[in-house]
Formats: structure tokens, sequence, C-alpha cells
């Protein structure tokens, strides 16, 4: 029985913050509990210790792993960003309009590809017997398959190739909902186009860029597939040293430690970004 | 003058040229490859031919992700856009203390990586003794969908509807029926429009649903086993039915929208 009625609106609201609560909050608690039990030499959860911390970081293949994600992640946003932002505008600002919508669903259509199978589809693409290396030796341009994949580059690309689509959709949302006649006052006070661009459309449209970047961060920093089969073996990202540790070491507190420490870029790229994230109505 | 803006459009057409090329290369090498007569998914392409298709379907492993696929999409996002529109529903239409922190904390999920919630889960199940399981994958893909259903809901709860549920009070009907005979109906497209796109993100998630599975499981974790072979045409068939499929499920989220916007 329920003595003190709760506030209605509370009791709509309280599944799914049960959900969030018992099956997200609870359970990264306890893995954060899980973190701070190393393993002992028989394989079972020891005492109270920050062991696990310090172990990642006196190692310089895990340190340089951590420096490998985010740098990374840097030069994703970067260049999913600067294709991103004048392939929205194009859609939003030279396209006319009865076909803005068309422009950008095309845009975004092979954000529907099968996760793990996109990947794959670049790796087809640029295997030293694949289609790119096949037309590039047909055209004469090059005299040996070019190799392409299996390296860092190869996973930035294959990342760049699936932000440029989600930040085009960030992107375009955010112009489209600046007012055309603010850069017009501004062409008719005399400012060029450039000017016009620069000073009223570019600062009104950075939240949508903020917002654009964060979710790079987010799904970049954390994803293991990309780099596991366009990567090759020379560098390994953060995600990559935890699924090693749950496959091979069977060591659940340092993946958990390593986790968390993932979590807290993420927490840290929020912090940064949080002031424009605030402004975006997307 | 006209030239100039002639210009403009040229250079933005080449810009847009090459970013969909760019963006359509590997949808392209991939569905093209599936069809391949040959051995292999790479040049040259030796004819027209449907047997890595049928090859596909006639593979068990194949049809029982599919299977698992369709079951943990259907049930997870079933399960994220009740819980999502009854908890927008509560905070549109109540004045509760502390709204945005509660809001903030139902969105908080779409701020993490997948591979925070699937290893949350895989430590807890591990230490409560449970074994990996279809279950779990369910459970951490309505964590990750429901604040999407719950954010489409909330931005469709406005001040219109809110009047016509006030009509609907007045008239006599409970709060039970207000949400579901009035507010339900009244924003039934985005209901189905965020159905389709967490069932579309669900049945091909992978990182959760590959830490939480063992022998049965969905059919990315199946794709991903059969990339261990190496290039195969049969992944690209499967590979493009998935694409097929979501596509599919997207466009009936178009129409509905497009019924929206006429209405």
């Amino acid at each position: 029985m329920i003595r003190r009625k709760p506030p209605a609106g509370l009791l709509f609201a309280l599944p799914a913050l049960a959900w969030i609560g018992l099956f997200f909050l609870i359970p990264v608690l306890i893995m954060a509990g899980y973190s701070l039990h190393p393993l002992t030499d028989a394989g079972t959860p020891g005492p109270l210790s920050i062991a696990d911390y310090a172990a990642f970081f006196a190692e310089p293949a895990y340190v340089q792993a951590l420096a490998d994600s985010v740098i990374t992640t840097i030069v994703v946003v970067i260049a999913s960003t600067l294709l991103a932002y004048p392939f929205a505008w194009c859609i939003a600002c030279v396209v006319p309009k009865p076909y803005q919508r068309i422009a950008l669903i095309a845009a975004i259509l092979p954000f529907w590809t099968s996760y793990v199978v996109r990947s794959y589809a670049w790796l087809l693409a640029l295997s030293p017997v694949g289609a790119v290396n096949k037309t590039l030796l047909a055209l004469h341009i090059v005299s040996h398959p070019v190799m392409f994949a299996y390296n860092p580059q190869a996973t930035e690309f294959g990342f760049v190739h699936f932000f440029l689509m989600l930040n085009t959709l960030t992107i375009y949302a955010s112009l489209a909902q600046i007012n055309p006649r603010y850069e017009l006052a501004a062409r008719d006070l005399g400012a060029s186009a450039w000017r016009g661009f620069l000073t009223i459309t570019l600062p009104l449209s950075i939240p949508g860029v903020a917002v654009g970047a964060f979710l790079t961060i987010v799904l970049c920093i954390g994803d293991y597939v990309t780099p596991q089969i366009l990567g090759g073996f020379r560098e390994l990202l953060l995600p990559q040293l935890i699924m090693m540790q749950i496959q091979r070491q069977l060591d659940l507190p340092m993946a958990s430690a390593m986790s968390l420490l993932l979590t807290v870029l993420v927490a840290l790229a929020y912090l940064s970004l949080q002031r424009w994230l605030r402004m975006a109505r997307l | 003058m006209s030239r100039r803006v002639g210009g403009r459009g040229l250079a933005a057409g080449i810009y847009m040229a090459i970013c969909y090329v760019f963006i359509f290369l590997p949808v392209a090498v991939l569905v093209l490859f599936s069809f391949q007569a040959g051995d292999l998914p790479v040049p040259p392409f030796r004819g027209f031919s449907l047997r890595w298709y049928e090859a596909a379907f006639n593979d068990g492993r194949l049809v029982d992700g599919f299977a698992n696929s369709l079951l943990v999409g259907g049930v997870s996002s079933a399960i994220s856009v009740l819980v999502g529109f009854l908890a927008a529903f509560g905070l549109a239409r109540y004045e509760i203390p502390g709204k945005a922190l509660l809001r903030a904390l139902i969105m908080l999920p779409l701020a993490v990586s997948y591979l925070l919630v699937g290893m949350g889960l895989l430590v807890s199940t591990s230490a409560l003794g449970l074994g990996p399981s279809l279950v779990t994958v369910i459970v951490g893909h309505v964590v990750i969908n429901m604040p999407l259903a719950f954010a489409i809901c909330q931005a469709q709860l406005g001040e219109h509807q809110r009047r016509i549920e006030a009509a609907a009070r007045d008239l006599g009907a409970g709060t039970f029926r207000v949400l579901f005979g009035i507010t339900a109906p009244m924003i039934a497209p985005a209901l189905v429009a965020a159905f389709c796109l967490c069932f579309t993100l669900s049945w091909d998630e992978f990182l959760i649903a590959y830490l939480n599975t063992r022998f049965a499981v969905t059919l990315p974790v199946v794709i991903w086993d059969l990339l261990r072979g190496g290039l195969n045409p049969e992944t690209n068939a499967a590979g493009s039915f998935i694409f097929l499929v979501s596509i599919s499920v997207m466009l009936v989220v178009e129409f509905f929208l497009w019924r929206k916007r006429r209405v």
C-alpha cells in the first residue's frame, strides 16, 4: 500500500527510471566495484585496491592504446566535421527546397548498412585485391596494389565515412533552423557573402556541429568493430584491449577498469562541449 | 553576377557528387558482389548469380541469427516505446520536482558508449551467476533505445495535444483512457517512427549482443563469425539483405511522417 501519494507524473516516469537504474546505473556501479578488486593469481577477485588502474598506467602499451584512441577520435571528429559542414551547407542552402529532403535521405541512406558489414564492405573496396586497387591498376595509376587496408588510416577512413553521414544530418538540422533573413539583412547592410556566412550563419550553426561532434566522440571512442576489421594489428585501440582482457586474459576487473577510463574520456568531452550542447535544439 | 552564382552551383554540385560517391561506395561494392557468380567478392565480376543468397538463406546459423535478431529487435523496441512514451507523458503533463534531473537521467545512456552498457551487463550477470542470454541483450537494447523513444515522444507532446486531453478529461475520461484513447492515437505516427528507429538500431546492434550471448546469438554476431573465414560473397548477401530490411523499415517511417505532415 502506498501511504503518501507520490506525484502522479512520477508514476508514469517510474518504469523508465527503474529500467535505467536497475539495468544501467547499478550494473555500472557493480562494474566499478569489480575494477577495484583485481584478480589474484588464483583468478579470483582479490581485496580492495586500485592496482588495476596503476597497472594500466604502468604499461606503456596500454597508455599508447589510450593515446591512440584519443588521437584517432580527434582526427575523425575534425575530418568528418570539415567534410560534413560544406556538404550539409550545400543541401541546406544550394539544393532547392523541394529536393532537400530527398538529398538528405540519400546522404544518410548507407547509415542503415549493417554495422558489422559496413567495415567489411570497406575492406572489400580497399583490400589489395579489392575494387579500388583493381581500378587504379587498370588505369595504370599505380603499378602495385596499395595497402589501403589493415592500418590505422584505414580505421580512420572507415570512421570518417560513417560519421560524415551522422554529422551531415546534425549540421543540416541546425542550418535548416536558421532564419535566412538574418544573413540577408547582413548582406543588405553591406557584408560580403563570406562575411555574412562567417558572422551570422556559422556561429548560429555551432550547436549542431557540437552535437555531431559529441555523438562522434561517444560512438567512435567505444567502437570495437571498425579498428578490428580495418586496422590491422600493429596499433590497437582501447576497445580492442578491453575485448582482449575479456576473451584472452579472462580478466573482467581489468576490462572494467579500462571501460571506466574510456567513460571518463567521454565525460571530459561532454564537459568541454557542454556550452554548445546546451544551446542545441535538434 | 549570374556567372558567379552559376560557378557556386557548379562547385557545390561537384562537392556533393564526391560526397555521395564516397558515401555510397562501400554499399555499392557490397551489393554488387553479393550477386557475384564467382567465388570471391572482389573484381573481376564473373556474372550475375543468386547462388550466395541461396547459400545465405540455407545457412542454419544465419537463419537462426535472423530469427533471434527479429525477436530481440521486436521485443526491445516494444518495451522501449511503451516505457519511453509513459515517461514522456509523465514529465510533459505533471509538475514533478527535479524534472530536469529526471530527464537527464533518462537520457543518460545516449551519452555513453554501447561498450559501457554491454560491459556493465556482462559483469553484473556474471556476478549474479547468470549465463549469457538473449534476455540480457533485450534488456541492454532497451537501455540504449528507450531514451530515443522518450525524446521522440516528448517532442510530440505539445500544447495542442494538452488541450485535447483536457477536453477529454472534462468529458469524464480517466487518466488511463486519456493516455491510451487520446494521447497515444494522436501521436501514433511518432510512436511508429520511434518503434522503427529502435528496431533498426536493435536488430543490427553488435557489441552488447556480442558481449552477452554465447550459443543463441543475433545476426550481426553470426556475421562477425563469418568474417573470420575471410572475404566471402555469402557475407555480402547477408549484409545486403540486412540493408534491404533496415531501409524498408525506415521507408515505413518516412511514409508515416509524410502522412503526419499532410494532416
